[in-house]
């Protein structure tokens, strides 16, 4: 079977440095893959040519059998809404409540959908993300966790195929780190998708990631299962588990 | 050296009007695309109105005031006081009036836009827009254009309006005047090419507004400083652009009327 993401010798050039050098992954059905990297390597840069909100210099990027560098406007919407995409931060709207940032994207994107059916699909992704009761709060009221979650509440609206995890768990306090990535996992479980997770939170990684990817210098420097890496001597990688 | 710094900035100028067509086609598709917002656009219009509506009513008013106050003696001096209420309205309806309100509004509502958007660009929501399909230039950026395309002209109206009862107030503060000879006064010096192009005029000061500030918020670079940066460039670029519109605008009337 095709794999759910394809990349193929991915470059990209920001003015002089060239944070993308040859970048090649595939994500299988059912896979979660985890890549990690020191901050500013390129991680969220890589994860965003494949959604393409940045333009890659050189590459191919397939993602569910589309080739991402060849849609149009229109073609590209419908597949990225098959993508669900955790940001950084959140990223909620927070001009808007809750409630509104979750009806927000089925509200611009389908044309039909009755209020009561709208309704009960906010309900089922917020209560599948453990948060029903926040549902009329602005965001500005909420935690890191409860943002992160409702962030994938948002995503889960589409019932996505794939779900690419921008640091999840980055700046939350262990034990939110725990529970979000018992998140991860519960959505893997329960709306059967793939998972692209940009981390360098190891728990998170142990618990949620059956493939790792270490990137360095614009490329992967190795790849494995968690048992495969741990037991690397390279203190390039050792330097993760510690 | 200095020659390459200035063809430097010579290109980053073109780039930037180079980027802000491309942006204004982006965003004039928008305009006849489905789905519309009308909620937003009327919830964008009304924090526009509220914001700037008592700001450009004092000025206006004190502009009109000032107006009348400075040329009265030299009017006077000349016997020349009953031209007054009529050399306030051409003078305040041609260029003060629409003028004041934009420049008012490029401070206001530009930098309100740059600063907003900026916030929205550099927290991924407009990324977030972008990857869930939602189409981030029709929601947030056309319906803000649209926005500031109709309140300006609104805007200035109302400014001239107000300047205009500045103006009579402050006459009658050295004599005693009827409203109804002061408007006919008025009135009868203004024409049609004073009119007309001083309202087409703020429909593009107003397109403008919106679009340089919604330009300046989306092309935000990164990290917190960049936000008050687009917001300060916002109001440096739209000002600048006022001044061109009018410039444009005060020499195609003058070809079109054959003054
Ligand atoms: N839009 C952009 N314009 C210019 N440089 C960028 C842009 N996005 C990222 N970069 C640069 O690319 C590098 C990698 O960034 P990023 O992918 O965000 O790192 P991380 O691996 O921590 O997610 C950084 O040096 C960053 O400054
Ligand atoms: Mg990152």
């Amino acid at each position: 079977m095709e794999p759910v993401i394809e990349v193929r010798h991915l470059v990209k050039t920001f003015r002089t440095t060239r944070v993308l050098d040859d970048i090649s992954l595939k994500l299988e059905k059912g896979m979660n893959m985890a890549i990690l990297g020191k901050s500013g390597v390129g991680k969220s840069v890589l994860a965003k040519c494949i959604v393409r909100l940045i333009d890659p210099d050189e590459g191919e990027i397939r993602v569910l059998g589309q080739n991402m560098l060849e849609l149009d406007a229109m073609e590209l919407d419908e597949v990225r809404k098959r993508i669900g995409y955790i940001f950084q931060g959140g990223a909620l709207y927070d001009s808007m409540t809750v409630q509104e940032n979750l009806e927000f994207q089925v509200r611009r994107t389908k044309e039909e959908m009755s209020q009561a059916d709208l309704d009960a699909l906010v309900e089922e992704s917020l209560r599948n993300v453990g948060l029903l009761e926040a549902i009329h709060k602005m965001p500005a009221e909420l935690s890191g966790g409860m943002k992160k979650r409702v962030a994938v509440a948002r995503t889960l609206i589409f019932k996505p195929e794939i779900i690419v995890y921008d640091e999840p768990t980055t700046g939350l306090d262990p034990v939110t780190a725990g529970e979000i990535s018992e998140l991860i996992l519960n959505v893997q479980e329960k709306y059967n998708t793939s998972s692209l997770i940009i981390t360098h939170d190891m728990k998170c990684v142990k618990m949620t990631a059956n493939h790792l990817k270490i990137i360095a210098n614009g490329r992967f420097y190795t790849q494995g299962s968690w048992a495969d890496l741990y037991q690397s001597t390279d203190p390039e990688i050792r330097g993760y588990f510690h | 050296m200095k020659i390459l710094r200035t063809n430097e900035s010579l290109n980053n100028f073109f780039s930037e009007i180079g980027g802000l067509v491309l942006f204004a086609r982006n965003v004039g598709q928008q305009f006849f695309r489905a789905p519309f917002e009308y909620r937003e656009l009327v919830k964008q219009g009304y924090f526009i109105g509220v914001k700037t509506l008592p700001l450009v009513a004092i000025t206006a008013f004190i502009m009109g005031m000032v107006l009348t106050l400075q040329s009265r003696p030299v009017l006077m001096d000349f016997g020349a006081g009953a031209l007054l209420p009529g050399m306030v309205s051409v003078s305040f309806i041609r260029e003060i009036g629409p003028v004041i309100t934009a420049l008012l509004c490029a401070g206001k509502i530009s930098s309100g836009i740059g600063a907003e958007l900026g916030a929205m660009k550099v927290t991924e929501q407009l990324d977030a827009m972008e990857v869930s399909g939602t189409k981030p230039l029709n929601f947030v950026v056309a319906t803000r254009v649209i926005a500031t395309t109709c309140l300006v002209p609104i805007l200035a109206f109302i400014a001239d309006a107000i300047g205009m009862l500045g103006s009579y107030l402050s006459i009658n503060m050295y004599e005693p005047m009827s409203v109804v000879l002061f408007f006919s006064q008025a009135f009868d010096s203004l024409r049609f090419y004073d009119i007309i192009p001083a309202t087409i005029k703020t429909f593009f000061f107003g397109f403008f507004i919106g679009l340089i500030g919604s330009y300046k918020g989306y092309t935000t670079g990164q990290g917190t400083e960049a936000v008050g940066m687009s917001a300060n460039a916002a109001v440096v670029s739209s000002s600048l652009a006022i001044f061109l519109i009018d410039l444009i605008a005060v020499q195609l009337s003058n070809l079109i009327y054959g003054i």
